[in-house]
């Protein structure tokens, strides 16, 4: 069946949209395969707009590594903005690649990476205007599977209704299989149709499944069961993970887009996975154990990375990047390597006890001295502890002392409100911290000329973390208590005018609370915000709380049952049959110790405390140091 | 430190690249290709790499320009193939020469557009341009960021004629219907303040003959020059560095700007 270009279709439309080479394509080291010589084809979807989807690692990882398989090709779709959204209904151009502008729906697989719950309806839009039946019960055999992976995955019950099948953790590997699970049901002659190649994927045990199992309640609502609904499907399904990160160095051949993104960097994951334990961080417990790349593979990707992007910055991600055990040298030896080629080298995450100023020094070697950022979370030291995130006040104003004094004049400090057991005293000690930082700076430089930012996120617990079964802050208090600490700030003269302050109401907070601990009931509350004109819910120019408000009371449901609702440790939860590999016995045990301000210690350091990750996922940390070092570059 | 100038070409699908766009694209080329482009000093080094009028996003061009800095001398045709085969297709390098005196940018006098304008009634068109010519001065309103803004868009066209439909099978765009008539508006215009661009003209044809295209209409910047003020035609702006530095052959680009 010839699959044909709608870019005729598109480009006369083009002209009259913001920004149209967003839609174009044509980005270097983009590819477009032979259609006909592929018998596999992934459409991977970031669920944003292009600016924000483009520099996505997963995304360009899995579209790498998909196209290097033989007879297997995959293209990339983004969401539109609603100006061309309107242009492509009343033109019916349909849901297109950018890649080779292909509709979506000749595809055989939809892939779509959620890095957040707010991208669901950005999927409906796209499932639309795909012609791809927005329910997985009303899709045929010609319709693709509809798979989605990311963090937000491992809850995927409110979009249930809506996806095939859903994938936990490290998608290299999983997609590849998934890629062979297709192949040979296609080679077959497509036996029994899309619900024995559904089936074939969930006996693996690695996709789940939605529709093969079923979800009971209690008559007050909770969750009673959810149980396979045929035999094979197994009980549970679990995450995946990659074990050997030198086997897997994406991307070798970073996608360079025409449009501004935001973020205008060659990226290199560091290390994935972080055991440092912070108890509201999803991504810390369900990327677990940490797993490092290698100072040579480091050095050996930025280098190559460089050379195919002509990028000027270099970043190094990971969820504590200065954790890393060869840190030092990978500084060291990336600034000795640039040094003089304006190449600038960031560290996007880095906490302040791992924190060093040689380090940060060789950071800003070839670069600015901008700012630095660090994350307490917690205004004090009783919040950290609930929170588990060991910093204390000496630390933070030790380094901070130390950056001011080598130049830095401007430090970023974020936090949450609204965490559990939060009271107002522990917020306004936000300000209190946030004074002391200034005048340590002050003192040290002898300079006022010095300044501080204060950012400040609603919490919202998450699915897979010991706050699982948290009451989330009403929105309400949130608000009061962010009030509050802004009059603090504002109200100091002798510090006020040297503190910034930026925060966000807290209304968005509920609704993405709603959507991180939802069950299967949520989804209809999406689909009529999604009909009721909700879009790009990550922007708060589009997001509106009370669209999500009323489509909820008319879809009957409770929004403070899902929310603010604190869980008792039986309650059977939505992504209970969902296995990250942590011990719900440990999970019960680290929220009770949060309530009671107990710490854990990192178990890259400290004996295991036995979070069940390693033995049920046959894992292991693996962390050097491996004694190399980054030589120097040969010149060409 | 040597200057050199590029003309270079955005076509197909990139003449929806904007300004922005296409400096950083331009910019991570160089790095790529290894050119030794020279930076400027100060807290914030960028790269030495100006452009002289850019065509507006959406609109396609044979005749880009930008002067490039290098700390190292450059051999101008070596830059042109290294900086082509670092862009995206669609961004193309035609010509490099090294610079000679003068700024290039007071050279670019006039541009030479093609308004290709699917399904517009051919008949129409050339009465509406007679029309155009004929008036003294065509008063249109452009919104620019500063708000709505009127000025005469007559006075700065030299040049402006019908150039007759396609032949069958060179189709370039999309737009276009087989069997669908296409008129092909040539016009030189000169370079002036306020800028009168192409769709200044289309809103001026609307304005003394209420011609108006059925599509939007598709823009290629053909040429930009020196102009001959006797003939109304456009010369070639490296021209001069050709004759003053060791600047290579004038080669298959500068061929398109005489015809």
């Amino acid at each position: 069946m010839p699959v044909e270009s709608i870019f005729h279709r598109l480009e006369a439309l083009l002209p009259k949209v913001q920004k149209p080479i967003q839609y174009v394509g044509g980005e270097l080291n983009s590819t477009v395969k032979d259609w006909d010589a592929a018998d596999v084809r992934w459409a991977l979807m970031y669920p944003d707009a292009y600016e924000v989807g483009l520099p996505n690692q997963g995304v360009a990882i899995l579209y790498e590594i998909l196209n290097e398989l033989p007879a297997t090709l995959a293209e990339r779709t983004y969401a539109v903005w609603p100006d061309l959204e309107a242009l492509m209904r009343a033109e019916g151009v349909p849901q297109f690649t950018v890649d080779a502008h292909r509709p979506v729906r000749a595809f055989d697989v939809l892939g779509l990476s959620f890095s957040t719950e707010l991208g669901y309806t950005n999927m409906l839009t796209a499932l639309d205007l795909a012609g791809i039946p927005m329910l997985a019960v009303d899709r045929g055999d010609d319709d693709p599977i509809v798979l989605a992976g990311g963090h937000a995955a491992f809850n995927p019950e409110p979009i249930a209704d809506f996806l095939d099948a859903a994938v936990l953790g490290d998608g290299e590997q999983i997609a590849i299989a998934i890629t062979e699970v297709v192949r040979e049901w296609k080679a077959e002659g497509r036996p029994g149709g899309r619900d024995e190649l559904l089936m074939r994927l969930a006996e693996s045990g690695g996709v789940y499944v939605p529709k093969f199992y079923d979800v009971d309640y209690h008559p007050d609502g909770r969750i009673k069961r959810v149980a396979p609904n045929r035999p094979g499907v197994p009980w549970r399904v679990h995450k995946h993970t990659v074990m050997d990160l030198d086997e897997w160095p994406y991307p070798k051949k970073p996608l360079v887009p025409l449009a501004e993104t935001v973020h205008e960097r060659f990226s290199v994951e560091i290390f994935r996975g972080c055991t440092r334990g912070c108890r509201f961080c999803q991504a810390g417990m369900i990327t677990r154990p940490v797993r490092e790349r290698s100072i040579t593979t480091i050095g050996a990707m930025v280098e190559n990375g460089i050379k195919e992007s002509g990028f000027t910055e270099v970043g190094l991600l990971s969820l504590s990047s200065a954790d890393h055990s060869e840190i030092a040298d990978v500084a060291k030896g990336l600034a000795d390597r640039y040094e003089g080629t304006n190449t600038s080298l960031s560290l996007p995450s880095t906490r302040v006890d791992a924190f060093n100023i040689d380090l940060a020094n060789e950071f800003s070697r070839n670069g600015r001295r901008s700012g630095l950022t660090f994350a307490p979370e917690g205004g004090s030291e009783r919040m950290r502890k609930v929170i588990n995130k060991m910093v204390t006040e000496e630390d933070l104003i030790r380094t901070v002392t130390t950056a001011y004094s080598q130049g830095w004049r401007q430090v970023k400090l974020y936090f949450m409100c609204g965490l559990p057991t939060e009271t107002d005293e522990d917020v306004l000690g936000i300000a209190d911290l946030a004074k002391k930082v200034i005048k340590a700076g002050r003192e040290a430089t002898g300079s006022r000329d010095i300044r501080c930012t204060v950012s400040i996120g609603g919490f919202v617990p998450k699915p897979h973390t010991p706050f699982q079964w948290a009451g989330q802050a009403d929105h309400e208090t949130v608000d009061r208590r962010l009030k509050a600490l802004r009059d603090s700030l504002r109200g100091d003269r002798e510090y006020g005018r040297a503190i910034g302050y930026r925060y966000h109401d807290g209304k968005p907070s509920i609704v993405e609370g709603l959507l991180s601990r939802g069950d299967r009931r949520v989804g209809a509350v999406i689909r009529a915000v999604w009909e009721d004109g909700g879009r790009f819910d990550g922007w708060s120019e589009h997001f509106s709380y009370e669209r999500w408000m009323s489509a909820a009371e008319k879809a009957g449901v409770d929004v403070d049952w899902y929310t603010v609702r604190e869980r008792a440790e039986n309650e059977v939860l939505p992504w209970d049959h969902l296995d990250a590999g942590l011990d719900r016995e440990w999970l019960w045990q680290d929220w009770q110790d949060a309530v009671s301000g107990a710490e854990v210690e990192d178990c890259r350091w400290t004996p295991c405390y036995d979070c069940g990750v390693c033995p049920t996922m046959g894992t292991e940390i693996q962390i050097g140091p491996t004694g190399r070092k980054l030589l120097p570059l040969t010149v060409v | 430190m040597q200057r050199l100038r590029v003309r270079y070409a955005k076509r197909g699908r990139l003449r929806f690249t904007s300004h922005r766009d296409i400096s950083r694209a331009v910019e991570r080329a160089v790095r790529r290709a290894g050119i030794p482009v020279a930076y400027s000093a100060g807290f914030s080094p960028h790269p030495k790499i100006s452009y002289a009028g850019a065509a507006p996003t959406g609109v396609a061009s044979e005749a880009e320009y930008l002067e490039l800095g290098v700390t190292t001398p450059c051999d101008p045709e070596r830059v042109r193939a290294d900086l082509d085969g670092s862009l995206p297709p669609g961004l193309d390098v035609l010509d490099v020469v090294e610079a000679g005196p003068g700024g290039l940018a007071d050279r670019l006098e006039a541009s030479e557009w093609e308004v290709r304008l699917p399904g517009a009634d051919p008949g129409l068109a050339g009465a509406a341009v007679e029309k155009f010519l004929a008036a003294g001065a065509v008063e249109v309103e452009r919104l620019t960021k500063k708000g709505p803004r009127r000025f005469d868009a007559r006075e700065a066209v030299l040049r402006l004629a019908v150039a007759g439909t396609p032949p069958e099978g060179t189709d370039r765009t999309a737009a276009q219907v087989p069997g669908r008539s296409c008129v092909i508006l040539r016009m030189v215009v000169r370079h002036m303040t306020p800028a009168v661009r192409p769709d200044d003209v289309l809103t001026g044809l609307r304005l003394v003959a209420d011609f108006a295209p059925p599509v939007p209409p598709e823009v290629t910047r053909l040429a930009q020059g020196p102009l001959d003020a006797s003939t109304g035609a456009l010369a070639d702006p490296f021209g001069l560095d050709r004759e003053t530095t060791r600047g290579g052959d004038p080669g298959q680009a500068s061929e398109q700007v005489a015809g």
